[in-house]
């Protein structure tokens, strides 16, 4: 196949960036997208140029490092396909494909396709937990969880926290990400007793990090190589109202949607 | 001269030994934890649980990872599942059997007293994580799902879907958020350990390079504890994330830490197989898939007709002949063999002949689509993706690969190695798996290390170690820090041809032909030749673009093939010395005539721990002898 990709370069950052035209003349479908950029830095090396940054590590779509805005949707075309597993097979020869950072306010560029996520980070250490001290443990079968809870609560857990969702949004909102903690620890019976300040300081702290409000635009959902659904954050919505009402932890246990 | 490596493996009984060892063991006064600092390099499993634990009891902690996040570590990627001995299923499992399943599952190469710590341990792990909110599978009746796995007859093993690594860093990573929310731990992401800092011989600090802004910089404390992972990576494609290395315990190994066992590496028989030149990592199949699928290749050498064309008695599924009673659940280094050995006779499958069959047809018509689905849908989904083909339709391929590393820095029983004050925890010690690791042993391992060993043994080694405070300007944090800026510059200086990852794969490739699934004399000797060399090529020809001053991905690669050049070549001295074959560690010369693995344990029943001794000098080697009061040694069978 071949390839002219069109890539954001961006030294630093406090430089200024520029889209740069790269050619791949010889790209194979079975290889995967990140395959191709390393074919391709391997040329730039080659010829004395800086490689392309970005971001990766497991390339198996679960760390959550890779993330490239391909063809101005964040991870490409695939669905519920992250970048590192995204094939060459899902694009034809002769195209053109453009290649972008995440772009938000609160995910600066570090370098070229590399951003700075560690907000994120933050919003969790706000309440993303349960406090429970190593040792304090009961009996891991003494609260049995009713099995569509568990599933449920597994649904929201398997957000990778990449940022796709962020970069999708034309608000730069966290929503997604937020409400995929906050439900994911808010349905089971271990996480109720801190539900309520749980979601008060986790969005406060998406506020603080500058990240932008919800209109219900699901471009959040469609980007989301996870499939977590906008249910989330009907659900995280409910549960922070309720808690800004009564400003204490729910009586009742929560268990179903 | 030798050093006398000292197991300080606790007296008395085996199953109370790591009780009386606790009580034995000095505590640090509450009040007084606050004084101490410890620093953590890596938050996987094992290093965010034990930065986690730590801070909750008090200490001041700093921890260290290359990635953007902490959650981001290779423990994510872990997906079958986690063992423990619950006995939840009835079906006898218990503390004895895991530990009994253990030892022999690690072919008689790990210490006994380990091992029974380890599977005491399991069940608190359990406990521990469904508090912190990780969604394990759960039966109907509201109670936890167990399966069997990889090479046991009881079902022990708790899950997550195909994503038990990740869900348990989502409880030990927030576990560690909320400490560093409380201002208990300072964590310093995109941050790489380049060095070892000792003062009066005692590790005392690391040297750390920022990975975004270049700049090389000391940390110091009372104590160092490294959980940086494995070293699969040494062979260039491994089912390891991209990122994985050795930078850290081989840095740790030439400040004088032993080096224990480091040819014995995994190799997973459930991996898709490679697709060409480009390919730049190898994806892991869950080796849970092998409960329902079959595994075969056609009875004639060079067969190439599509699957679905092979009658069924044309069809052989070596695993069922030739292990009856295990079949396809045989342990993973007995079931890669076995596909090599189909492969060498011809009898692959796929592109290159090197693949066999895993096949879900029986599966699909006794339980239904929909159920497979259930059990293993993602994984399906995943080797559809990556491969084109349906495996609802058509049989996986799948191929032996790189993937987990039982050899690391040698510690005793406190996780302490030989330099006082640097513990090692998780997949970077020579853990407790002796030369093969059963499934879903490693997250245990990892947690067990992490949670509920080290918070105790740090705290007896802090309160008899005298240790006066060191700055980090200190004089023996310059000097290091000057040898780190060297070796830095020395990459960018040396403004050469080739790219740090044309250097890995010709070493992966060399290292994979030798020290791989089979090994002999003549091969090692040959790498021990050619590593030299690539070295040498290496430090000539080695082009790092830019500067240092900046985020910069060749120099952090550059860094990390360099050190596995260096450790390379130790692994394949230590396979070559080990003149048996055990677990991973498979010597042609030294098997049973119907290609079984045969041991010496009169000879080998010992960890070799390897010395540095400087740059090009001969490593020397110490053993510490094992010895097995309960489980004792017998041919491991899985007929
Ligand atoms: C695909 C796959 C599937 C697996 N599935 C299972 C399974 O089902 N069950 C099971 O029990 N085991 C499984 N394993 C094995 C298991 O996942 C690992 O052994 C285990 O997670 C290792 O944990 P760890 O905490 O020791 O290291 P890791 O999780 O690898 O963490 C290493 C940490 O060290 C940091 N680090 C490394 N070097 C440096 C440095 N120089 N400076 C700073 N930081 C550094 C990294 O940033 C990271 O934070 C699997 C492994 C793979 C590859
Ligand atoms: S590299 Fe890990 S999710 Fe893509």
């Amino acid at each position: 196949m071949k390839l002219i990709l069109h890539i954001w370069r961006q030294r630093g950052p406090n430089d200024a960036g520029k889209m740069v035209s790269y050619d791949v003349p010889d790209a194979s479908p079975e290889m995967s997208f990140l395959e191709m950029l390393d074919v391709l830095n391997e040329r730039l090396i080659e010829k004395g140029e800086e490689p392309v940054a970005f971001d990766h590590d497991c390339r198996e779509g679960i760390c959550g490092m890779c993330g490239i805005v391909i063809n101005g949707i964040p991870h490409g075309p695939r669905p519920a396909t992250t970048t590192c597993q995204l094939h060459m097979r899902t694009f034809n020869d002769g195209d053109q494909i453009f290649l972008e950072p995440w772009r938000a306010k609160a995910f600066p560029v570090v370098r070229d396709l590399v951003v700075d996520r560690s907000a994120f980070d933050r919003v969790i250490s706000a309440g993303g937990f349960v406090s429970v001290n190593t040792g304090s443990a009961p009996e891991a079968n003494s609260v049995p969880v009713a099995k569509k809870d568990a599933d449920l609560a597994m649904d929201a857990a398997q957000c990778i926290g990449c940022g796709a969702c962020v970069a999708a949004c034309p608000n730069a909102s966290a929503m997604l990400f937020t409400s995929a903690k906050v439900s994911h620890l808010g349905i089971l019976p271990q996480g109720r007793p801190e539900a309520a300040t749980r979601v008060q300081k986790m969005v406060s702290q998406m506020d603080a990090e500058g990240f932008g409000n919800c209109t219900n635009t699901r471009e959040c959902e469609a980007a989301c190589p996870k499939s977590i659904g906008v249910e989330f954050i009907a659900r995280m919505n409910r549960e922070y109202l309720c808690a800004a009402l009564t400003d204490r932890p729910e009586a009742e246990g929560g268990g179903g949607v | 001269m030798t050093i006398e490596l000292k197991s300080n493996i606790p007296s008395g009984p085996m199953e109370g030994k790591w009780e009386k060892h606790r009580f034995e063991m000095k505590l640090v006064n509450p009040a007084n934890k606050r004084k101490y600092t410890i620093l953590v390099v890596g938050t996987g499993l094992a290093g965010a649980s034990a930065a986690a634990s730590l801070a909750e009891l008090g200490y001041k902690v700093k921890a260290f990872c290359f990635q953007d996040s902490p959650r981001r570590a290779h423990s994510i990627a872990a997906q079958g599942g986690i063992n423990a001995a619950k006995n939840y299923c009835n079906d006898g499992d218990s503390v004895h059997r895991l530990f009994y399943d253990t030892v022999k599952g690690g072919d008689y190469r790990a210490r006994e007293a380990n091992v029974h710590r380890l599977a005491e341990i399991s069940v608190s792990i359990i406990d521990q994580c469904v508090a912190q909110g990780v969604p394990f599978a759960r039966e109907y009746g509201g109670l936890l799902a167990n399966r069997s796995f990889g090479g046991t007859q009881v079902s022990r093993t708790f899950y997550a879907r195909g994503q038990t690594g990740q869900q348990l860093l989502l409880g030990a990573y927030p576990a560690l958020q909320r400490q560093i929310g409380l201002g208990a731990v300072q964590m310093f992401p995109r941050t790489e350990m380049l060095d070892v800092i000792l003062v009066n011989g005692a590790a005392r600090g690391i040297v750390v390079r920022n990975l975004v802004t270049g700049r090389i910089e000391s940390h110091t404390g009372d104590a160092v504890c490294l959980a940086t992972g494995g070293y699969g990576n040494l062979f260039y494609l491994s089912t390891n994330a991209k990122g994985c290395n050795v930078t850290a315990i081989w840095r740790a190994h030439r400040r004088g830490a032993l080096m224990a066992n480091p040819c014995f590496t995994q190799i997973h028989p459930t991996c898709i197989p490679v697709s060409g030149e480009y390919q730049s990592k190898l994806t892991l199949m869950s080796e849970s898939l092998r409960n329902d699928g079959r595994i075969w290749v056609p009875k004639e050498k060079g067969d190439k007709r599509p699957a679905a064309q092979i009658p069924e008695d044309q069809r052989d599924y070596y695993l069922e002949r030739r292990y009856p009673s295990f079949g396809n659940l045989v342990p993973r280094d007995v079931a890669s063999r076995a596909a090599k050995a189909a492969c060498d006779e011809g009898r692959g499958v796929g592109p290159g002949g090197l693949g066999v069959y895993l096949d879900f047809g029986d599966a699909i018509r006794r339980l239904g689509e929909k159920t497979i689905a259930d059990k293993y849908g993602n994984l399906f989904e995943m080797y559809e993706r990556i491969t084109d083909e349906n495996p609802y339709r058509t049989p996986m391929r799948i191929y032996p690969a790189i993937h987990y590393t039982m050899g690391g820095l040698w510690v005793d029983y406190n996780l302490m190695s030989t330099i006082p004050g640097l513990f090692v925890l998780g997949e970077a010690n020579f853990s407790d798996h002796g030369a093969n690791r059963l499934g879903a042993s490693a997250l245990m391992q990892g947690l067990a290390d992490g949670y509920f060993i080290i918070p105790y043994t740090i705290g007896h080694y802090l309160a008899n170690a005298k240790l006066e405070k060191v700055e980090p300007d200190a004089p023996a944090c310059k000097a290091v820090i000057e040898e780190v800026a060297g070796r830095t510059a020395r990459l960018l200086g040396v403004k050469g041809r080739r790219s740090p990852d044309s250097f890995h794969k010709e070493l992966g490739k060399v290292m994979w032909d030798n020290c791989g699934m089979g090994r002999n004399a003549a091969g090692l000797q040959k790498a021990i030749q050619r590593i030299p060399e690539i070295r040498e090529e290496f430090w000539k020809n080695i082009s790092v673009l830019g500067t240092g001053e900046q985020l910069n991905q060749q120099l952090e690669k550059a860094g990390r093939v360099a050190d596995f050049l260096e450790f390379g070549e130790l692994t394949c001295r230590d396979a070559l010395h080990r003149e048996e074959s055990c677990g991973g560690h498979f010597r042609e010369e030294h098997q049973t005539p119907d290609g079984e693995a045969k041991r010496d344990d009169e000879k080998f029943a010992y960890v070799a721990a390897w010395e540095w001794k400087g740059e090009g000098q001969k490593p020397e080697l110490n053993k510490e002898p094992l010895t097995f009061e309960i489980v004792h040694p017998t041919q491991r069978s899985y007929k």
